[in-house]
């Protein structure tokens, strides 16, 4: 396994929207690289045709009826938002 | 620390069983019972640091319902009708702020309760506050709230375990009789061995997530933390419920949890797999854990080793899965729908990215990061896909064993309680405080962990799993453990 570089941390960081210190890209490269080392270990396990599992249950699709249902109050849904006019939530622009 | 045996001079530490007799024969009313466990919880709360939110108002407001219910006014009273109880805070409680211990949920209050409090309250428990939890469930100390640690009631020097450690000390130092908590690799099992109470995850599915703050979805349950093992049983009678808004949550095999729970261990067949005992295990947890498991021979049981190959795999297996749910899971937090927002950035992105880079703790980006990586192009077979493989063959692995087993026995932790700071600084160490917890959530099975005596002065944990749905069969081999040993009857002085 390649050791992580502090540009991989600040890539994953970026594609994950995580401002980070210059500190913490160190501290989590060097810790992160411990950690994957140790996971190196399942490359061993003969893995060949075996399929993936993503759920443990094995539970197949469950859907529930079609029927329409109330959904939450808007006001109380808005009055979370740190910013917000009472109807929507202000964002600060996307676009510039 | 002394332990004091008994229970008769401390009605707080007593059973939800016997608080629930108590309120039957009139001896005391649900309003009083919950006035004693607030001031309780005022007297202790300092130092257990269990709860972030304790909720006066409305707790008395559900006393008083449950008191007319018990004198026949309303639909029948259950067995936690009137009953005091903590609700970790990864779990929505509509008009009661709801934080997951992290940063970016300060202030936000749900709309709506989990599936699990809508139960809880029609069956008329009494939630008296929000328990303390390392930031999204993701820790296994509590050390990583960002609103502070919780303190273990047997050593305030220690930690209690985590995820829900606020559950778990709460339950063991008298300032709730019952907590509901969640398990994604083992966070109510392992604080409750190391506070010494009874914690138990149910099978994968049995119980709704509905309203649980997403961690790692396949692998997250929510189960009950209680004093003993029986008070388990009813609470799962609540919560076990198939939820249409839950689409994994599916209906168990039992109606009774409860029916058979004291049928015994006699001639049932436990193995003991020889891998948990391996790595890093304490000498006074393995001998503690050798003693419960002669006890369960005594009482009719067959004990014997076994091998599980791959077991020293699942730590690897989860920490790359649970942190690649995860990054996905988190990404909601964007600072503009609810909770932290970092002020004064120019536009859009910058916004997200100041207000997850500071209202996310150091574990939780840690993992985001990792996770982010596992799933990332060029990694993902290698990792991702490697580790759902390796979790295909160890649900297989356990399969195999439940064709010769009824259940297995193993330590909860391979640790009691370690000191306040003693692993923040190598997650590695810390990732290994879960290492006998891990496998139930990567195979689904069900899991309980029950006291077992101590080493030196602390808790140590017998851990039980067993088949998925067979949630009844671990019940029934930690209620005869229980009943034999009496470790139940010991309770920090604090």
């Amino acid at each position: 396994m390649q050791p992580l570089s502090a540009d991989d941390v600040r890539h994953i960081a970026l594609l994950s929207r995580l401002d980070l210190s210059d500190t913490e890209v160190e501290e989590m490269r060097s810790q992160l690289t411990d950690v994957l080392q140790r996971f190196q270990s399942l490359s061993e396990v003969p893995t060949d045709g075996v399929e993936p599992t993503g759920h443990s249950t094995n539970a197949h699709t469950i859907t529930r009826a079609d029927l329409p249902t109330g959904s939450l109050p808007r006001d109380q849904v808005v009055a979370n938002a740190p910013d917000h006019d009472g109807e929507f939530l202000r964002v600060r622009p996307i676009l510039e | 620390m002394a332990a004091s045996g008994g229970n008769g001079s401390q009605p707080l530490l007593a059973s939800a069983r016997d608080a629930r007799s108590s309120l039957a024969a009139g001896e005391l009313s649900s309003v009083e019972l919950t006035r004693l466990v607030l001031e309780r919880i005022g007297k202790v709360g300092q130092k257990t640091h269990a709860f972030l939110a304790v909720t006066p108002e409305p707790a008395m407001r559900m006393a008083e319902t449950a008191d007319r219910r018990l004198q026949g006014d309303g639909p029948p009273p259950g067995p936690l009708t009137g009953i005091p109880v903590m609700v970790k805070d990864n779990i929505s409680t509509a008009g009661i702020p709801t934080t997951a211990g992290s940063r970016i949920l300060e202030g936000y209050v749900p709309p709506y309760d989990a599936t699990v409090v809508e139960l809880l309250r029609s069956a008329g428990a009494v939630i008296v506050g929000k328990g303390n939890l390392d930031e999204f469930a993701m820790g296994s100390s509590n050390e990583n709230s960002a609103y502070g640690p919780v303190r273990n009631p047997w050593d305030t020097g220690r930690v209690p375990g985590g995820s829900s450690g606020g559950a778990a000390a709460g339950v063991a130092a008298g300032e709730c009789f019952i907590a509901l908590g969640s398990d994604t690799g083992g966070s109510i099992r392992q604080p409750a061995a190391l506070c010494g109470v009874v914690g138990m995850k149910p099978t994968y599915g049995l119980v709704s997530r509905y309203g649980l703050i997403a961690f790692a979805s396949s692998l997250d349950q929510i189960g009950p933390l209680a004093r003993n093992v029986l008070d388990c049983a009813d609470v799962l009678n609540v919560i076990a419920q198939p939820d249409a808004r839950d689409s994994t949550s599916v209906r168990g095999l039992v109606e009774d949890y409860t029916d058979g729970i004291d049928a015994g261990v006699e001639g049932m067949r436990l193995g003991m797999p020889r891998e948990y005992l391996a790595e890093g295990m304490e000498p006074g947890v393995r001998s503690a854990f050798e003693k419960a498991a002669e006890a369960l021979e005594s009482l009719g049981a067959t004990v014997e080793e076994t091998s599980l190959p791959l077991t020293g795999h699942a730590l690897a297996v989860y920490y790359i899965i649970a942190p690649s749910e995860a990054s996905a899971n988190l990404a909601r937090y964007d600072g503009f729908k609810y909770g932290y927002s970092s002020p004064g950035a120019a536009n859009s992105w910058e916004a997200m990215d100041n207000s997850r880079g500071n209202g996310f703790g150091p574990e939780v980006k840690r993992r985001i990061i990792l996770g982010a990586y596992a799933l990332s192009a060029g990694y993902y077979d290698a990792y991702y896909k490697k580790a759902q493989q390796v979790r295909t063959l160890i649900r297989q692995e356990f399969q195999e064993a439940f064709e010769r087993y009824d259940a297995l026995i193993m330590p909860t932790s391979p640790t009691v309680a370690f000191k306040l700071g003693a692993r923040t600084g190598d997650p590695l160490a810390m990732y290994l405080s879960d290492v006998c917890t891990i496998p139930a959530n990567i195979a689904g099975l069900p899991g309980i962990s029950v006291p077992a005596g101590f080493s030196g002065n602390l808790p140590v944990g017998l851990q039980i799993l067993g088949p998925q749905f067979g949630d009844d069969k671990i019940l029934r081999v930690a209620y005869a453990y229980e009943q034999a040993s009496g470790w139940r009857l010991m309770h920090p002085d604090i």
